[in-house]
């Protein structure tokens, strides 16, 4: 919630808010903050977004219930804004991770642990995705060239590996900020390990931070 | 290979930084009665006639809206806290003063829907756009000095600054790496700037003021 005002007497509060800011909607913001930045798709937040389905569930049924028992129009209308906001934070989550699916899919697909972040349904939607896009690029392109050149994932079969397989590019470098008060990074080419403070921005180098993201550190 | 990197996936549009900012907390001033709100993103009220009470930017705008409170801006947007943030972004012109992370988007909203709430406001308003420029300014000349580094940090940076400046940090930290190998750092000297040692990470570092780069 609110960020340190630079009055020197945050440190407590920091602590004090970092409790008080698990409300799932916070949560889910950090997710869908997190998912936007990163390069590569992050592990499905799952209880997350069940618990997010149910809390929007429950409260468009209050919301439904405040209408017809003809509660405070304002009232209803600022449960509306809410029930808003939340609708929009979970859909976006949501969306980031299919434009990454629909991008990299091909990738994804032949990467064991890229494929088991996804959920259920993900996996389904990428399966089909795949289906259709070897179809229609077997239909309108591949079946007219010769028999080398008719592989989707590879330019002929001289090719060692899958070389027409997009991929995200990993050796980037990211945004972040230390979740908690203090992060230390170990770099690989410096002695010194990087220190983060919580008002501190860092750009680092993606593989650097990658399994602390959600954890010790958040993307910005 | 295709496609491989769009800088566009990971950028946030001004509006969504916006709406992440619409969570932080104000403090207003009701004029009417009403029951706790249990809202999805926190519980809060209840509300009475002219006692004080917390709640997000975007329920604060939304109440002002329909003229049910006022709302008191917050402490760091006073004048005379804004007149010393100023005269420390343009003494040091090395770092950042302590500003929320939220500074501009806050002062935006807060400009756009309470304008009547705040005192001096063309004065408070000309203050933050001073201070907004100094700092933008100051991030543009430092980062004529960017040397290759494997992290840069800086303290302070906000929300929006952090997203403006991104595509082109990012850019050159990617050029920065691919080019960074050992063989190759001997040619550092000669490249402009003549640090000699090369930390590889610190705080952007001190420059006198040149011109800025181009503006977009």
């Amino acid at each position: 919630m609110a960020e340190d005002t630079g009055d020197g007497s945050t440190a407590e509060m920091d602590d004090y808010e970092t409790l008080m800011s698990t409300t799932d909607a916070e949560l889910l913001k950090t997710a869908w903050r997190n998912e936007k930045a990163a390069p590569e798709i992050l592990q499905f937040q799952a209880p997350l977004v069940k618990r997010a389905k149910e809390q929007i569930q429950l409260m468009e049924e209050t919301v439904e219930e405040y209408e017809e028992s003809g509660m405070d129009p304002l009232t209803v209308s600022l449960y509306q804004m809410d029930l808003d906001r939340a609708h929009f934070l979970l859909r976006s989550y949501l969306r980031v991770r299919l434009q990454k699916l629909e991008k990299y899919m091909f990738y994804i697909w032949k990467n064991e642990s890229l494929w088991s972040r996804l959920s259920d349904p993900e996996k389904m939607f990428v399966q089909r995705c795949i289906d259709d896009m070897e179809k229609h690029l077997e239909e309108t392109v591949l079946s007219k060239l010769p028999d080398n050149y008719q592989s989707v994932r590879r330019q002929s079969v001289i090719s060692e590996e899958d070389d027409m397989v997009p991929e995200p590019q990993l050796d980037t470098f990211i945004a972040c900020k230390a979740r908690n008060r203090f992060v230390s990074l170990r770099l690989a080419d410096s002695e010194r390990p990087l220190e983060m403070e919580r008002h501190d921005v860092s750009f680092v180098l993606y593989k650097v931070i990658e399994d602390k993201i959600g954890a010790d550190i958040d993307l910005v | 290979m295709a496609g491989q990197s769009d800088p566009h996936v990971s950028l946030f549009s001004p509006p969504e930084v916006e709406f992440m900012a619409e969570d932080e907390l104000v403090e207003i001033v009701p004029n009417m009665r009403m029951d706790p709100l249990n809202f999805i993103c926190g519980d809060f009220g209840p509300f009475y006639p002219q006692i004080p009470v917390k709640v997000p930017l975007w329920l604060a705008a939304a109440l002002k809206k329909r003229g049910k409170c006022t709302i008191r801006p917050p402490q760091w947007m006073s004048i005379e806290n804004l007149t010393k943030v100023l005269e420390g972004e343009r003494e040091d012109r090395g770092t950042f003063q302590a500003v929320p992370f939220h500074y501009i988007e806050i002062s935006r909203l807060l400009f756009d829907h309470a304008r009547d709430d705040i005192p001096d406001i063309y004065m408070v308003r000309s203050l933050i756009e001073d201070i907004r420029d100094v700092r933008l300014h100051k991030v543009e000349t430092n980062l004529e000095k960017f040397s290759a580094t494997s992290a840069v940090k800086i303290a302070h940076l906000s929300a929006m600054e952090v997203n403006v400046v991104r595509p082109f940090v990012v850019r050159a930290l990617q050029a920065f790496y691919k080019h960074d190998n050992p063989v190759l750092m001997v040619d550092l000297d000669s490249v402009s700037d003549r640090q000699s040692h090369v930390t590889r990470q610190r705080q952007m570092p001190n420059n006198a003021q040149k011109q800025p780069l181009k503006r977009r």
